[in-house]
């Protein structure tokens, strides 16, 4: 069980939203999680700069908030390992070929209206959906 | 400077968006989307939000003739709806599924220094390489075969 924090998690999206409006402000550039990082993937993209700020930031971000306000957020991981690695592949090529993530298709391109994006999300939360239905409640766990 | 020093606030704000709202928290991804067990869905909350500011601030911001650092707005002008999209997207699901990690959430999520993070962090970016790899080598066979 995790607990419902609807207060919490609706302040913590609208900061969400606020980094992808002020990095089309300043920098002219969709707050994509995956489009960020792909460019940092060697061969780095000539404007790698301003993306490893932004990724620095984003790691730096719980650290600090951990370490100035003492508030300890959760996180619980339950998934073993060797699922991890394995995870972490698919989620990598699946990103790469479907040219973004929750926060690039789900956050960004969905508030563009744009239809890859509309389309994109749908399918990937339908498939983790189905995907979290299998593992849980049909095989049982990983 | 100040370019570099802006994406790094910006990135601040986003880090603290995951790790506040729960997607930095594979346990409470996964909840959101067990609909016939331990549902929890505070994600809605996180979207929903995000949606709302991201979707003011657009229209306001593009507006505007350039970014304030760059001479145009970077926005991808694709409407086409292709095989890869929705293929790469229906895998990304899977991935997502198995282990409640996305990109936006486990990058924030290293920095709560689990090694569970680090582990997955470290196999997307593998998986990025491999496709980039494969994509380009499938383009420079087909460029050979084609000339």
């Amino acid at each position: 069980m995790t607990e419902f924090t609807p207060w919490l998690s609706l302040f913590g999206g609208s900061l969400i939203g606020l980094a992808a409006v002020l990095l089309m402000a300043f920098h002219g550039r969709i707050a994509g999680m995956t489009g960020i990082l792909s460019g940092l993937v060697p061969p780095f993209s000539h404007d790698w700069g301003w993306r490893a700020a932004f990724l620095a930031g984003a790691v730096g971000a719980p650290a600090l908030i951990v370490a100035m306000s003492g508030y300890t957020i959760p996180f619980e991981s339950p998934t073993p390992a060797p699922w991890l690695v394995v995870g972490g592949l698919i989620v990598g090529a699946g990103v790469y070929f479907g040219s973004g993530c929750t926060s690039g298709h789900g956050v960004c391109g969905m508030a563009r209206v744009s239809p890859r994006s509309i389309v994109a999300t749908l399918t990937f939360m339908v498939s983790t959906a189905i995907t979290v239905f299998v593992v849980r409640h049909l095989i049982g766990g990983l | 400077m100040a370019r570099v020093l802006s994406a790094l606030i910006i990135g601040l704000v986003f880090g603290s968006g995951i790790a506040l709202s729960g997607m930095a928290n594979p346990a409470k991804v996964l909840n959101f989307f067990d609909f016939a067990g331990t549902w929890d869905p505070s994600l809605a909350f996180v979207m929903g939000g995000a949606l709302i500011v991201t979707a003011i601030g657009y229209a306001l911001v593009l507006k505007r003739d350039a970014p304030v650092f760059d001479r145009l707005f970077h926005l991808p002008t694709r409407r086409d709806l292709d095989f890869p999209l929705v293929a790469g997207s229906a895998v990304f699901g899977i991935g997502w599924g198995i282990t409640g990690f996305c990109p936006g959430g486990a990058i924030p999520a290293l920095g709560l220094g689990h090694g569970d993070a680090w582990l997955f962090v470290g196999s997307m970016v593998g998986g990025i390489a491999a496709a980039r790899l494969a994509r380009h080598t499938l383009a420079t066979h087909v460029m050979a075969k084609a000339s």
